[in-house]
């Protein structure tokens, strides 16, 4: 096995190794695009005809949490952007302190997910058997507000009256949320496991401004998996916030 | 060579790809795309096997009317299986897996594709894929036709659905990484001098097809992994009693299968630009052009997809801005078989082997272009649709097309993988029983679907048996036309004449190494200062104009 | 893969318009716009997206090549959901 750094045979120049690398990464993000773009599709398609589901479902999600899991993300692409700069400085050190944060705040978000998929297995959200969209405004829990489960029982009351197939609508709009954020979780998941390498490579002190391919092959991956998110989150959780 | 038609005494090198590593390990890790193509060889020709045997037990069973050897429900298994089979594991992977990994290198000269390591994984993945549909296959099989439209694969279907849409899913990285390989090597890996528009046209085809790959399969991965879950898990996506839309899969599905036939042809197009021009000893008329419409057809190829479901619920509206497309794509396609014409016009031609695939090609692939052009009108699709037309037209294309292309192919660069040569008269006959066999099992069901005979039936009025008669004593013939080959070029592994580095002489740089080509394929990178299919004026070849036109050597004088 | 070097500086403002924006969308979607919310969300998500790959993906820094390639990604992904959606659009 070649040590990272060095010529593979097949390349004639470390430049021309360089290059292909570069160019794989981007393809393989763009088959990425199209990957996630398939669900896209779905999620456009059945918000088009079935918009009153969607909004009630979107108004279910954790906005306060959504919005710091965003803000963590663009962070952490903030922290795995300084980590490339690092490299490409010649600042070993920096380059672990960078990517350590850029991992720490990745698992920040995953955590938080954790914390939002649960909340839906409580209040019956999960397609399944179980799926009720009715659920918590009618099983409230002790942290919950009077207004609130009012409000929530108003919007359902609309709803139903709008479209009487409510229920199996929102669970599609259920599939899509879990479908797309769990592929996107996995992604993280992924992205997590290549930092933790990246890590260890750069505690041995691998990268220097002649030799940093990795950071910024797996840097594209990461900022791809925040864009991926940009779009999640005004799709999923700012659906009808104003209604 | 002024040499008389006889091939001199050539010896195969001492050292090359094929003995400078022994055992197992060394082929099954290897990272010689030369080996990893005969790994797929070995493999994409088993799966063909499969798919051969479902087909022959369809066509048996068609014989007559009321159809005596299997149920219905089992009728449908075997159609679904032999579709499934044959264009996800042979299809789709049998040029650029086989002829394109094998090649493409050679050609460019450079020593390996960019990432090896990820070739041989592609192979693994493809493997790994296979298993899960031969699960499939052999516990209870499927029966939603290798469309799998739903609610029936994700929610009525009571076959293997879940095991072969995770082995599909599995088989579509595969190719996209193929694909990636092949349009980074491309791109970075040419040797000096080898700008663009000197590069092979095999190698257009495959940088289309790449595209093809990249941009198309991870929209019917996503496809698939949604029916699985949607089995699985009861989700509702494409189940009208759940609010789901089963349009909305088609959508997804035909997004990629749909280009995916592009991906099927594009490289035998490829391989017949290469064969034309060495068997018509002439330069291949409008060599931007046809690298020009590879690219087209891979780009336009993809806004056309909605022709398969015309009757199926589309809005009228987008059916007929399909339908325009569609006619659009069959331009460039046109454009190659002008142009590959033009080049036979004054052509010093030879019908070895090779070239009577090439020109079989031609006239099939030709048929199965301009019935596809008659399935592309609404007002004749409604007919036609769903008939034994839409079948024939499919097989022209892909049989007649893409498998006669890939046969050609075997056969052209067969020296050159092996270092022998097959013996020219057995040849020969083998591609006349497969070209006679091919139109008598194929041409009767054209008439059949006029007639109206509906496809995926397990029975048929007895007005129609003649022809199905007719087709399943072409399918015996045509069986035969691929078995002779594989006989023979298995035989001339060992036996074969010894066939030097360019027998035919032709004008790629494949041609300029010794047969079989050493591991690293260059011992120093080559400089290319010269203009494609130049036969004229390559000395470094022999190749001059005082060079009078001979026919290629021969592997059995 | 260029050798541009991107200043902290700038990553630190990008950075911060990301957040700013994420703020903005946010309080943009308890605005009631009628159809106009799904295109303000979408605008202000592609105009993130777009910094992000600009410039934390340095694709303004590098080759032509780059470029397409990511271009003709998002070109084919709008055909998929342009085309598709037609259909839907157009049925009577």
């Amino acid at each position: 096995m070649h040590r990272t750094g060095e010529l593979y045979g097949q390349f004639q120049t470390l430049d021309q190794q360089r290059e292909s690398a570069t160019l794989g990464m981007w393809v393989f993000l763009v088959t990425e695009i199209l990957f996630f773009g398939g669900l896209f599709l779905a999620y456009t398609i059945n918000r088009h005809v079935y918009g009153v589901a969607f909004g009630v479902g979107s108004n279910t999600l954790d906005l306060k949490l959504g919005g710091f899991n965003t803000a963590v993300l663009i962070a952490s692409s903030f922290t795995m952007a300084m980590a490339v700069w690092a490299s490409q400085t010649g600042r070993k050190t920096q380059v672990t302190v960078f990517l350590i944060l850029t991992l720490i705040l990745g698992s920040t978000f995953l955590g938080i997910k954790v914390v939002e998929y649960a909340q839906k297995f409580e209040h019956h959200l999960v397609p399944g058997q179980s799926f009720d969209i009715s659920y918590h405004s009618q099983n409230p829990s002790a942290t919950d507000s009077a207004g609130e489960i009012a409000a929530e029982k108003e919007e359902l009351e609309k709803a139903f009256s709008r479209d009487p197939y409510l229920n199996s609508h929102a669970q599609l709009y259920f599939s899509l949320y879990f479908g797309m954020t769990g592929l996107h979780a996995l992604h993280m998941v992924v992205g997590a496991g290549l930092l933790i390498w990246l890590i260890r490579q750069s505690i041995r002190g691998r990268f220097t401004p002649d030799y940093n391919t990795p950071v910024e092959l797996i840097g594209l991956y990461w900022h791809f998996v925040d864009i991926v998110w940009i779009y999640l989150f005004p799709l999923l959780y700012l659906i009808d916030r104003h209604k | 060579m002024s040499a008389p038609p006889t091939s001199p005494g050539h010896q195969l090198p001492r050292e090359h790809y094929l003995n400078s590593t022994y055992g197992i390990r060394s082929w099954l890790l290897t990272t010689d795309h030369k080996r990893i193509a005969l790994l797929y060889l070995v493999s994409v020709t088993f799966f063909f096997f499969i798919g051969g045997l479902f087909a022959t037990m369809i066509r048996i069973h068609l014989l007559t009317p009321t159809g005596y050897l299997v149920t219905p429900e089992t009728y449908n298994r075997l159609f679904t299986m032999h579709g499934v089979a044959m264009i996800f594991f042979f299809l789709i992977p049998s040029i650029p897996a086989v002829l394109g990994n094998f090649l493409i290198p050679l050609m460019i000269g450079a020593k390996d594709l960019a990432f090896p390591k990820i070739n041989l994984l592609s192979w693994y993945i493809y493997l790994v894929g296979g298993c899960f549909v031969l699960y499939s296959f052999s516990t209870g099989g499927l029966d939603t036709g290798w469309t799998f439209y739903t609610p029936l694969s994700s929610v009525y279907s009571n076959s293997a659905v879940t095991p072969a849409v995770i082995g599909i899913f599995i088989n579509g990285f595969s190719s996209i990484l193929t694909g990636l390989n092949f349009v980074v090597t491309i791109h970075t890996m040419r040797a000096p001098g080898l700008t663009w528009f000197r590069m092979p046209l095999f190698v257009w085809a495959h940088y289309a097809t790449s595209i093809i790959f990249i941009l198309g399969t991870p929209v019917i991965a996503i496809s698939l992994l949604l029916v699985g879950l949607e089995r699985m898990f009861h989700l509702g996506f494409f189940n009208p009693a759940l609010g789901g839309d089963p349009i909305l899969f088609q959508h997804l599905f035909w997004f990629y299968s749909h280009p995916a036939v592009y991906i099927m042809i594009l490289p035998a197009m490829g391989v017949i630009s290469e064969i034309v021009p060495t068997f018509a000893r002439k330069p291949i008329f409008g060599y931007s052009f046809i690298a020009g419409s590879s690219i087209a057809i891979a780009v336009i190829g993809f806004f056309v997809w909605a022709h398969h479901m015309f009757l199926t619920g589309e809005s009228t509206y987008a059916a007929l801005a399909f339908s325009l497309l569609s006619y659009l794509v069959a331009i460039p396609s046109a454009v190659k078989v002008f142009n590959w014409t033009s080049t036979l016009y004054k052509g010093s031609i030879s019908y070895d082997t090779p070239m009577l695939y090439a020109l079989g090609f031609i006239g099939l692939f030709l048929i199965g272009g301009l019935t596809g052009l008659f399935l592309a009108c609404l007002g004749l699709d409604i007919h036609i649709h769903d008939t034994y037309f839409v079948v024939a037209h499919f097989h022209y294309i892909m049989v007649g097309g893409a498998v006669m292309g890939y046969v050609g192919g075997l056969h052209f660069w067969w020296p050159k993988i092996t270092g022998r040569l097959y013996p020219e008269f057995m040849a020969r006959t083998a591609a006349v029983i497969l070209f006679l066999g091919f139109n008598l099992t194929f041409f009767p069901q054209f008439i059949l679907g006029y007639l109206g005979m509906p496809r995926r039936y397990h029975t048929y009025p007895p007005e129609f048996q003649v022809f199905n008669v007719m087709s399943t004593a072409g399918a015996s013939i045509l069986a035969l036309g691929y078995l002779l080959p594989m006989i023979y070029l298995t035989w001339s592994m060992r036996y074969g004449k010894v066939a030097g580095p360019n027998p035919w002489p032709a004008t790629g740089l494949e041609w300029k190494t010794p047969s079989p080509p050493i591991t690293e394929n260059f011992p120093v990178t080559p400089e290319v200062d010269w203009e494609p299919y130049d036969f004229a004026h390559r000395p470094d070849i022999s190749l001059t104009p005082s060079t009078p036109s001979l026919a290629p050597a021969h592997g059995d004088d | 893969m260029s050798e541009h070097i991107v200043s902290p500086k700038i990553y630190a403002v990008i950075g911060s318009t990301l957040l700013l924006f994420t703020g903005i969308t946010v309080y943009a979607a308890y605005v009631d716009l009628g159809p106009l919310n799904i295109v303000v969300a979408l605008a202000i998500a592609t105009f993130k997206a777009t910094l992000v790959v600009l410039y934390f993906m340095h694709l303004r820094y590098s080759p032509k090549r780059t470029q397409l390639v990511i271009v003709s990604g998002i070109f084919w992904l709008a055909i998929m959901l342009f085309m598709t959606l037609s259909d839907y659009i157009t049925r009577a």
